[in-house]
């Protein structure tokens, strides 16, 4: 009687469930009003960010909780769906709450009316999207796992495609569906292999299991398939910048800054709970992989002249960094090196964090520009600082952190990076050590062409002079966009600012996955951040700004002072040329002329050149992708080729088909009499 | 945090603020000297600057605030570099908060402000120079960085304190991973102070310039604090090639005689290296922007070398 009585207390899990369901609530609602769009805007968009807030809320809330299940009869009858929320899932519930609450805001004020899915039908499937990416982090088997992981794909496909009515957006939307198939199949795949024959699809059995080297790897691999075409790692990564920029801005948001998280988490999943132990060459082919699209991300993401795409590449250039991270703990972890692995591991959960905040920042920062000017390439955009300033500084926040500067997110996730592969005391294998540095130069690289890609991804939108006479009617954002940009500029600036807390708080999980963790060291050093050992590295962000602050208030007051502070307005000097124009500034093309000549291997460049006697001088310059030319293209051909043969069995007369039958059981009855 | 580390710090930023102008008038001196042409004064540059402060301003019309803030951010940026460099002393309160990595992200951070800067205006040759310094920047911060890798190899550490400890406690003899750390140094440091072979500070051709073409639209008290903010540049990476390379005479906590002592050692060095920096940039010609890669690419490996022999011999 006295449970009857008492109340039922409410754990972290059953609120997380009940924000999914609010998201799908607010989803139908949006049903019963598909083409109003101020009741979708004002009320259900707020709505829906404010229910992300609450889910980061209690993931933060649960970070600290010990692990909960539950078990929920929906779904199949005698096959309930699982969940379960330990301090990983907790993890990126965060993420996605924190970084969906600002697009939620910023969506709130960007739908317009328009060509395309009417915004009560959007705000259905972005709701679904959300609460689906929130289901799968908390699913606890495969079965639930698997119909959120679709759930999710198809969600998002039909929000790429929002739009349908422009054929290129048709096919990017395609392409995103049949490479998340793929990569569906390569889960589906490694979950079989997780169980191991015993039947049972819940994580609690698969990580009882003790399947051999062998199996397990062949789990690895399937997993790695599957989630690095989700997560756009090279060569699964041509999908990528074609979905996310053909999306709503809000919706590329939200996929580059937290689907792809959903593939590093079932990553991290597979590899450090389900399986038992990590062998040592997965690490190897994780920071191999990651190295590679890091890089190919960054120099591809420097030649784009679409600033949406441009964005797109970098998220490839991130997750990149994030896997390379993975990558290094996998093979601390399989050495026995646990608190080198929680390092590694700390410092991919922090870029996921700081990658997550600000690239939802630039793009919805992109989607402010769009909706003001109505352009997308770089080369119609220009001087936009003066007409929208807001948008413009907050971008900066988000640039400056993408560009991985101090004191920013940025930083201090490719900081700790850099320790990480600095530290390294010493691997088994020598032929490791000697890779070490190598790759930590590669990193260096990385980085430093991110922040060549972002100078011109902010430079040529938002300073110089206009390059259309149109620009100058820009108009501002609104205050829900502002607002919604506000919010994920300052995750930015506490990520940047406050490592150490965070760090406490990424602790947990790294205590989950490689049973040790830096929360300790760290949490010792007060304001300064010291991984290891005060002797060894230390960064204090906050005494890094006030001192960067109190110089420049210094020399502000000074010149002031001491001189004077008198200013005159004239026309740009420019070497004293007077008839310069908009026209002859860089283009976003000229921008990245260096980085093609540099990296012209890696491009697949068709350049056509004017020559002295055209009427109509043309100079075009085609960059394209060699993985799409000597990958995709002979595989698509190839399928075509088969199934061309194989659609020679249909021949649309009932005789051929009644032969077809004869033939099967003359055949099935050979089988059976024998 | 010490009354002598206290006063080690503030005796820093005010030795860098005096002699990084001093240093670009004994350069440029020297260089004068070398090519047969009569000197300007060793002060030039103070005249210079004040000429500058006095003067107003005049700014393009449309001009963001950006434009007008990027000076003073620059400027502290080098300010701060040269604050946590051990130039005369380890016993710096500042240098916890940023390592060598922070410190190449500060230069970073320096670049990208004076790039967007220049980018600001919206002049055909404020956005080339703005392409052609990220282009020199990004080929020479990983260098930089892995120059300070093979350094910070040796103590395990990314302090610059502690590597600057350890490396003077070291005896006498030629480690080859430094050795060639610091032919891939000397480089990086030509390329990004803007000197000869990959820019021309005396320079106003237009073609030719990166760092003049950037701030070719700034006057007055913005021109002073970029040009400032320059030399500064010249005098934090001068000191930290002899934090890392000759690191002997740089004072330790608690010994106040050697923090006397250092500022002769640190001026004596700067005049030596000073003189150095004249004859390589009369010696050498300026190469073409598109031999700057193979130049700085170079640089780069040379300092992946340094790192990978460290882990190979040891030293």
């Amino acid at each position: 009687m006295d449970a009857v009585l008492e109340p039922a207390r409410w754990l972290p899990l059953d609120w997380v469930l009940v924000v999914a369901a609010g998201w799908l609530l607010v989803g139908v609602l949006g049903l019963f009003a598909l083409r109003n769009l101020g009741w979708v805007a004002k009320v259900l968009f707020p709505a829906g960010g404010a229910l992300a807030l609450a889910l980061f809320g209690i993931a933060l809330a649960a970070m600290f909780a010990v692990p909960q299940t539950a078990v929920l009869p929906l779904g199949l009858p005698g096959l309930p769906f699982h969940f379960r929320l330990d301090p990983l899932a907790a993890f990126f519930l965060m993420v996605i709450g924190a970084t969906s609450a600002g697009v939620s805001a910023f969506a709130a004020g960007y739908f317009r009316k328009g060509e395309g899915t009417p915004p009560g039908l959007l705000c259905l499937e972005y709701h679904v999207f959300l609460a689906s990416m929130t289901l799968v982090v908390c699913a606890d088997d495969a079965y639930a796992f698997m119909v959120m992981w679709e759930t999710m794909a198809l969600s998002s496909f039909f929000l790429v495609i929002a739009n349908h009515r422009i054929g290129e957006i048709r096919q990017a939307g395609y392409l995103y569906l049949l490479v998340a198939h793929i990569g569906a199949i390569g889960i589906l795949l490694c979950f079989g292999v997780l169980q191991a024959n015993t039947g049972d699809y819940t994580f609690a059995n698969m990580r009882a299991q003790h399947l051999s080297p062998f199996w397990a790897s062949v789990a690895f691999l399937l997993a790695l398939f599957g989630f690095g075409a989700k997560a756009g790692i090279v060569p699964l990564h041509v999908w990528l910048p074609e979905a996310h920029p053909a999306a709503p801005s809000p919706v590329s948001a939200l996929m580059s800054a937290v689907m792809l998280k959903t593939a590093v988490y079932g990553l991290l999943r597979v590899a450090f709970d389900l399986l038992p132990a990590q062998i040592w060459w997965w690490g190897v082919l994780l920071l191999a992989l990651g190295l590679v699209s890091a890089v190919l991300g960054v120099v591809f993401a420097a030649v784009q002249v679409d600033m949406k795409r441009l964005l797109a590449y970098s998220s490839i250039e991130n997750i990149g960094l994030v896997f390379a991270g993975i990558g290094l703990a996998v093979l601390f972890s399989a050495y026995g090196m646990q608190p080198m692995s929680a390092l590694a591991l700390t410092a991919a959960l922090y870029h996921v964090a700081s990658h997550a905040f600000f690239k939802s920042l630039l793009f919805v920062g992109t989607g402010a520009v769009l909706h003001a000017t109505g352009q997308r390439s770089l080369g119609k955009l220009g001087g936009l600082i003066r007409f929208m300033p807001w948008v413009a500084w907050l971008t900066l926040v988000g640039t400056l952190a993408s560009a991985g500067l101090p004191p920013l997110g940025g930083f201090v996730s490719e900081w700790l990076l850099l320790q990480s592969f600095l530290f390294t005391p010493g691997l088994p294998s020598s032929f490791l050590n000697m890779l070490i540095p190598v790759v930590a130069a590669l990193i260096a690289l990385v980085a430093a062409l991110s922040g060549y890609t972002m100078v011109k991804f902010f430079g040529v939108i938002f300073l110089g002079q206009p390059r259309e006479d149109n620009l100058v009617h820009a108009h501002r954002a609104g205050p829900w966009e502002r607002g919604g940009m506000v919010w994920l500029a300052l995750g930015c600036v506490a990520l940047g600012l406050l490592p150490v807390q965070f760090i406490q708080l990424v602790d947990t999980v790294t205590r989950q996955l490689v049973a040790t963790g830096l929360g300790s060291t760290v949490a010792s050093s007060g304001w300064l951040l010291v991984p290891v050992d005060i002797d060894r590295a230390s960064y204090g962000p906050v005494v890094f700004l006030l001192g960067l602050a109190a110089s420049f208030a210094l020399a502000f007051t000074l010149v002031r002072r001491l001189y004077h502070g008198r200013l005159r307005r004239a026309a740009p000097w420019d070497c004293g040329y007077p008839w310069q124009n908009a026209r002859m500034q860089d283009t976003a093309e000229g921008f990245g002329q260096p980085i093609r000549q540099i990296f012209e291997p890696f491009f697949r460049m068709q350049r056509e050149l004017p020559s002295p006697f055209d009427r109509e001088p043309v100079y075009r310059v085609v960059v394209g992708d060699h993985f799409w030319h000597w990958l995709y293209l002979p595989v698509a051909g190839a399928v075509e080729r088969m199934s061309r043969w194989i659609g020679q069995l249909q021949q649309g007369r009932i005789a051929v088909y009644l032969l077809y039958s004869f033939v099967t059981l003359i055949g099935v009855l050979l089988v059976v009499m024998r | 945090m010490s009354v002598l580390g206290s006063l080690s710090q503030l005796l820093e930023i005010v030795v860098a603020l005096l002699l990084a102008p001093l240093l670009v008038g004994w350069v440029n001196q020297w260089r004068a000297w070398l090519q047969n042409k009569s000197a300007p004064g060793l002060l030039q540059p103070y005249r210079v600057l004040h000429k500058l402060f006095n003067k107003e301003s005049v700014v393009a019309r449309h001009a963001s605030p950006l434009f007008r803030s990027a000076p003073y951010i620059v400027f502290s940026c080098m300010l701060l570099a040269s604050a946590i460099i051990p130039t005369l002393s380890t016993d710096l309160p500042l240098a916890p908060a940023a390592d060598a990595i922070a410190l190449v992200g500060l230069f970073a951070l320096a670049r990208v402000f004076i790039s967007l800067a220049a980018m600001d205006v919206g002049t055909a040759f404020g956005t080339m120079g703005a392409r052609r310094e990220m282009l020199i920047g990004f080929l020479a911060e990983p260098a930089l960085l892995m120059v300070l890798f093979s350094a910070s190899l040796i103590p395990k550490s990314t302090s610059l304190a502690t590597i600057v400890e350890t490396l003077a406690h070291r005896e006498l003899a030629i480690y080859p991973s430094l050795a060639f750390a610091g032919v891939a140094f000397t480089m990086i440091s030509l390329a990004e102070n803007a000197r000869v072979p990959v820019d021309n500070p005396a320079t106003h051709l237009e073609l030719t310039m990166i760092h003049e073409a950037l701030i070719l639209e700034c006057s007055g008290r913005h021109l002073a604090l970029f040009e400032w903010a320059a030399s500064l540049k010249l005098f934090a990476y001068s000191c930290l090639g002899l934090a890392l390379f000759l690191p002997w005479g740089i004072a330790e906590a608690h010994a106040p005689l050697e923090l006397v002592l250092a500022l002769p050692v640190l001026v004596l060095k700067l005049a030596v290296g000073g003189v150095l920096l004249a004859m390589l940039e009369t010696a050498s010609a300026k190469m073409r922007i598109f031999r700057v890669p193979e130049f700085l690419g170079t640089a780069f490996l040379l300092a992946v070398i340094g790192v990978l022999v460290h882990i190979l011999l040891g030293v």
